[in-house]
């Protein structure tokens, strides 16, 4: 970093140390989410009722149509070529019996790809959504072992795929840096993570720890893991003259769009990305090569391209979770308050993303202490770019912070319950900024009670089932909110009292459309049928990242800001004849089919009547959140308590988990039956970091060895049991409907509860996942 | 190459390498069925053919020339949904629904297994006559189909309803 | 995929004979291995004889043996009832390997064909001797958490995949080859080969015979059965199996068979460790001998050390189990 730019860094550190200061001194109300959204008070019965998946028939009946299911007239089939080096240039490529072969229409490389842009990185600007920052086919340099090196478009899959294998691609390799012992004997760099730096000391820590009364320091580490949505990464793309129509899966439709409008020099105007339904993204269906790479090769083809990647593929260019390793130490006094808390390591990068897994989040606020030392440190591999994958951080992060609890209430001979309870900060311990609502006793409490946490074995190994050892572990789970920038919303409703929404959001499964149904529903005061909800379109109102668990806030605020525009339009209409008549936005609100004084119900007249004395056949209102300040004004987290019973054979080392409940503290939730898929759905992706997730990256070669769901291993049916979930559903008065996202918080926490259970089960510590039987006994 | 498929007879002039999912997929205008790996490791291509399920990615179409093949398209559609798809969307059996065609065919597939006795991994006594379908069994019969959403207690509360509890 | 001529053989010679006349020609059973591996272009033949067609009789003989047509489907055979009274280690074995997708599909002839899963052998950019003679080894030095403990060389390290033909090795089932100059039978335990110099050499099968069947012999009553140890609760290759049988007579062993899967470039029968408990008294310390005789040899690599104590305690506990 230069001078200058060091100056401007400082100045503009300081400029935003005083914004966030007078945001966090700032009255409530002048906050967004200042005054509760009246929707926590007032429901009309669709809110928190389970309702099935409105896309559920089509999707049961297997009529969903997903990204790589768009026929379009005349459309080629793409197939990619890997590179076979982590590092170096093509020496020479050969592509002239590829060209031969049948059915062959193109085969791009470096050489005549069109001229494109970089990727611009995720973060890296508002709508950027790039997985890195590199040109793509645009030079002959190799950044990883797996970069695209070619495309074939042919007649057929089958063509462009046996064509690929006729591509003759000569290397010179360069030295890479392919292992993480020698990246970090390299040296390493702070981690940066939304414009923060990674790094947080309150006190002395080291000193603390050493003087503590109980201690436990230990490093546990944490692989590489892969998202494995079970669709493939796919688009359908085509141009019409200049303009790009894009079939997507994504979880950025905006985002993505804006991002090929950079890439190929054209307007975002000029990009049209769709993506109705999304075949699972956890994080990974942003924008990466193969987009982009379609999108090039059907420009020099002149035709639609449809480009759907193997599962190798997905490996090779879809980044995944990058590796940690963690040291956790925590010093207590001798009545178990944690006088020090260290969370410090290295996570494995690439010098073109900027995703240091940021596993220290959950320390940040999760317990009070004395004294604090957090640090990520990021050594540069040359690999894929690694990326956000669900609860990035926290996952991984809680596996070492919980674990270290549970050490430390084993070295103290304390229910570890009790130990996480006598550490309950009384406002953010890190911030100091009050909790916007945290309910963490209540999670504990109920979930212990339910699980019956009080027939866990008090001495590890004691509990014995014919060849199977059991135990239980517990750990907590936890998630901010978020709430990004970007948000906005468009509402209509027609004459016959009809609500429509539309917004560039994402269904992934989450149940978004389903919910945020059931939502407008009660705030426009109409039955579930008179809502239409319109997303995954980047041409909708909105830039609405799903991801951050933030798209529920997202949603939510941005249809309560175009509510308030469409009752002024309404109001207007309405005119001095109506009983509405002299009422502002603020003192109305849906009911019954129409709008209705707040404090005098009669007053009120129906959505139909008002549009039909003005002769209108619809009325439409966009309105745009206010700026997400509320996150610097309170601190705004979810928890959850994560209960497990490991069964572990004593004479094979496997384990199965026999129970497992999660208590959440998420705020209100929108639809117990959605909402009880996304909590089980994030617990499963736990149950699999813990036991049997890894992707094996070959440090010889930089090369990932497993990229296949054979060898990959995810939980199937058998290995998850029956998963309790509860919730104390006390409302978040800050955040819209009260609620905070869910998708995420699942996947947090399981990791230790289940090293925790296997230690109580067993008597053996591990600090390693995967924990694959190999671990358990020798 | 000529299959009946759903019901209809069909023929189709294709590279002798197509796989019979993409046949269904790209040539019988039928995309229900999944592609999650193309490798056999995922069960969402799961088709019916002759009432037993199998991997359609590992198929080469022309193997099964002539035989029936029933996919998701076959079982009911949107507006009449067969019991099993009823019972999905009633529990909560899936999230994204990618892997929800090849879950519903397997699970169909399984019921006729456990009809006429077939034993799994899980049955302890191979021997028996007929088989108690209780959740592990469910659960050992449907571990073929992943899911990564991690719907697999509502597709087995749904596999249940429907072919345990209905046919008690 | 490379394009191929297919052709249906509706009779074991018909069969025979098109391979014969077909440079690069194999034999098509369920295609559950084999079409993966086209895919891959890690095989790469132009022809392809479709032989599913074929016997999938399974018949008991007059001996009390059976015979098991090679087209006969995982699924079928598992589900015979006669094969599950009275080798139910083999059904057990089968119902334990792949999902049930695959099992439908899947023939018993190419079972004992499908190729290892060592992730070397399938990257096109990895050394394998396997698949590309001379070339190399990446296993030996990589990930080798899955390979061989038993039998592998310098050369090659991996493991065979199957559990059925875990469970035909201790039943000392017999292969019935098929090939232009006549029929021959071999032994399953000597059916597949160890690495040696020659990885890619996988088992005694000579170019163009065909396996038309599998013959058990009649099955002298015991207990038997197969345990499979694996990471993932199902839908997983073994890291270690183990398939016995054991019979007990005046409280002493008079018969006993074991196979180890897992472990080695193919089913692995433990003849050491048979020779070991033959004529002893059934005890754990007989088992605990046994099996470490079995595994004097064993050479860990650098991530399956586990897999030694592992298939000892496997096998302690599944012959306990047999003469509990």
């Amino acid at each position: 970093m230069s001078i200058v730019d060091e100056a401007k860094a400082t100045v503009k550190g300081a400029v935003q140390g005083v914004m966030q200061k007078a945001i966090a001194l700032a009255p409530d109300s002048w906050i967004p989410g200042g005054v509760p959204d009246p929707l926590i008070r007032e429901r009309h019965g669709q809110t928190g009722r389970p309702v099935s998946r409105i896309d559920g028939p089509m999707k049961v009946a297997g009529q969903a149509p997903f990204a790589a299911e768009f026929p379009l007239d005349g459309m080629a089939y793409a197939a990619v070529l890997f590179s076979r080096i982590a590092k170096g240039r093509i020496a020479s490529i050969d592509t002239a019996m590829a060209e031969a072969a049948p059915g062959v229409v193109l085969v791009m490389t470096h050489r005549n790809a069109p001229r494109m842009a970089a990727m611009p990185p995720f973060m890296s600007s508002a709508k950027a959504a790039g997985g890195n920052d590199l040109p793509i086919l645009q030079d002959d340099r190799i950044h990883w072992n797996g970069q695209p090196v070619a495309v074939v478009l042919a007649e057929t899959q089958e063509q462009a795929d046996h064509a690929t294998s006729l591509i003759e691609v000569s290397y010179a390799a360069d030295e890479a840096v392919t292992s993480f012992a020698e990246a970090k004997a390299q040296g390493t760099k702070p981690g940066e993570f939304q414009g923060q730096p990674l790094k947080l000391a309150v006190g002395d820590a080291e000193d603390e720890l050493a003087k503590a009364a109980f201690k436990v320091d230990a490093v546990y580490k944490t692989p590489r893991h892969n998202h494995n949505p079970i669709e493939l990464h796919a688009a359908t793309v085509g141009w019409d003259g200049d303009t790009l129509r894009v079939h997507d899966a994504s979880q950025a439709v905006a985002h993505v769009a804006w991002s090929l409008g950079h890439i190929f020099g054209i307007g975002e105007d000029k990009v049209r990305v769709t993506s109705p339904f999304v075949g699972g993204g956890f994080g990974s269906k942003t924008l990466w090569d193969h987009q982009v790479l379609a999108a090039a090769a059907s420009k020099l083809a002149g035709r639609p391209v449809r480009i759907m990647l193997s599962r190798e593929g997905v490996y090779r260019i879809v980044g995944g979770r990058t590796l940690t390793e963690q040291r956790c130490a925590i010093g207590a006094d001798a009545d178990g308050r944690f006088t020090a808390l260290v969370h410090t390591g290295t996570v494995a990068m690439t010098r073109h993303n900027a995703m240091p897994e940021p596993f220290i989040l959950p320390a940040r606020s999760a317990y009070q202490s004395g004294s604090f030392d957090l640090r990520v440190d990021v050594a540069y591999v040359d690999m894929i770019a690694n990326t956000f994958m669900r609860a990035p951080g926290e996952s991984v992060g809680t596996f070492g912070l919980e674990s270290a609890i549970d050490e430390l209430a084993v070295a103290m001979d304390i229910d570890p319950i009790e130990l996480r309870l006598k550490n309950e900060p009384e406002q953010d311990p890190t911030t100091g900024l009050p909790f916007s609502q945290r309910d963490v006793e209540k999670a504990y409490r109920d979930g212990a009670e339910r699980f019956g946490w009080t027939e866990r074995p008090k001495t590890p190994g004691s509990w014995r089932d014919g060849e199977w050892l059991v135990g239980m572990g517990v750990a907590t789970a936890t998630y901010p909110y978020y709430r990004m920038p970007g948000g906005a919303a468009r509402l209509t409703v027609d004459a016959t009292g009809h609500v429509t929404v539309d917004i560039a959001a994402h269904e992934m499964g989450m149940g978004t459309a389903t919910a945020h149904s059931q939502v407008t529903a009660d705030r426009l005061g109409v039955e579930l049928d008179q809502v239409t909800f319109n997303y995954g379109d980047n041409v909708l109102p909105g830039v609405v990242l799903a991801g951050g668990s933030q798209q529920t806030a997202a949603i939510g605020a941005s249809i309560i800001a175009a509510q308030t525009a469409l009752y002024t339009e309404l109001l207007k209409l309405a005119g001095n004849d109506s009983p509405l008549a002299g009422l502002k936005p603020d003192e109305v609100g849906g009911y019954r089919g129409g709008l209705a004084a707040l404090d005098d119900p009669s007053r009120h007249e129906s959505y139909a009547s008002i549009l039909s004395r003005a002769q209108r056949d619809s009325v439409s209102a966009e309105g745009t959140p206010p700026m997400p300040l509320e996150l610097q004004h309170w601190s705004m987290h979810s928890h959850g308590a994560i209960f497990v019973e490991a069964r572990v054979n004593a004479v094979t080392g496997e384990t199965r988990i026999s129970r497992m409940l999660g208590s959440f503290d998420c705020g209100v939730i929108l639809n117990p039956k959605t909402a009880t898929s996304q909590f089980r759905g994030g617990m499963i992706m736990g149950l699999g970091l813990a036991l049997t997730e890894e992707t094996m990256f070959d440090e010889r070669t930089g090369r990932i060895m497993n990229p296949s769901l054979a060898e990959y291993h995810v939980p199937v049916h058998l290995d998850v049991p029956e998963i309790d979930v509860i919730w104390t559903g006390i409302p978040d008065p800050h955040a819209p409907m009260g609620a905070r996202g869910i998708g995420e918080i699942g996947i947090t926490g399981v990791g230790a509860a289940v090293a925790n259970a296997i230690y109580n089960a067993t008597g053996r510590r591990v600090r390693d996942l995967p924990i694959t039987l190999d671990k358990i006994v020798d | 190459m000529e299959f009946t498929i759903n019901g209809s007879t069909r023929t189709f002039d294709v590279d002798i390498r197509t796989s019979l999912l993409d046949l269904l997929r790209e040539h019988a205008g039928l995309p229900g069925t999944k592609k999650g790996c193309n490798q056999g490791a995922c069960g969402a291509c799961t088709v019916l053919v002759d009432g037993e399920r199998i991997n359609s990615c590992l198929a080469l179409a022309v193997q099964y020339q002539g035989r029936a093949i029933t996919t998701i398209e076959g079982v009911g559609t949107q507006d009449a949904l067969a019991d099993i798809q009823a019972a999905f969307v009633e529990h909560d059996g899936f999230q994204c629904g990618y892997c929800t065609p090849g879950q519903i065919c397997s699970a169909i597939g399984m019921a006729a297994e456990a009809k006429r006795g077939l034993p799994s991994h899980v049955t302890q006594d191979l021997a028996a006559d007929s088989v108690t379908l209780d959740d592990d069994e469910l659960r050992e019969r449907m571990s073929g189909n992943l899911c990564r959403c991690g719907a697999y207690n509502g597709i087995v509360a749904a596999v249940r309803q429907v072919f345990v509890e209905e046919v008690a | 995929m490379l394009t191929f001529e297919y052709t249906r053989a509706d009779s074991a010679a018909a069969a025979i004979d098109l391979v014969e006349r077909e440079a690069e020609a194999k034999f098509l059973g369920g295609g559950t291995n084999l079409v993966d591996l086209m895919r891959e272009t890690i095989e790469r033949p132009r022809a392809l004889v479709d032989v599913t067609g074929l016997s999938a009789a399974i018949e008991v003989q007059e001996d009390g043996g059976v015979l098991i047509g090679a087209a006969a489907t995982n699924t079928a055979l598992a589900e015979d009832r006669h094969i599950r009274e009275h080798y139910p280690m083999l059904a057990r074995a089968i119902l334990a390997g792949a999902s049930a997708q695959i099992r439908n599909m899947a023939t018993v002839g190419g079972n004992l064909l499908q190729r290892t899963r060592c992730y070397y052998f399938y990257d096109d950019a990895a050394h394998c001797n396997k698949r590309r003679a001379g070339s190399g080894c990446d296993a030996v030095d990589g990930f080798n958490r899955i390979h061989a403990i038993l039998g592998a060389s310098e050369q090659c390290v991996a493991t065979h995949p199957s559990d059925m033909c875990v469970a035909l090795a201790a039943l000392d089932a017999m292969v019935h080859i098929e090939g232009k100059d006549g029929t021959r039978q071999v032994p399953v335990a000597d059916f597949h080969t160890l690495p040696g110099d020659t990885p890619q050499v996988e088992t005694v099968l000579a170019p163009g015979e065909l396996i038309t069947a599998i013959a058990l012999p009649a099955n002298p009553a015991t207990g038997q059965t197969y345990r499979k140890v694996r990471d993932r609760a199902s839908y997983a290759f073994a890291l270690v199996s183990v398939a016995a049988s054991v019979r007990v007579e005046d409280g002493s062993i008079a018969d006993v068979r074991i196979a180890l899967g897992g472990v080695a470039h193919k089913p692995w029968r433990a003849t050491k460790a048979e020779a070991a408990l033959r004529g002893k008294a059934p005890s754990e310390d007989a088992f605990r001998a046994a099996a470490r005789a079995e595994l004097a040899d064993a050479r860990p690599l650098r991530d399956n050390g586990f897999k030694i104590g592992l298939a000892e305690r496997t096998i302690v506990a599944v012959l306990q189990e047999l003469t509990a």
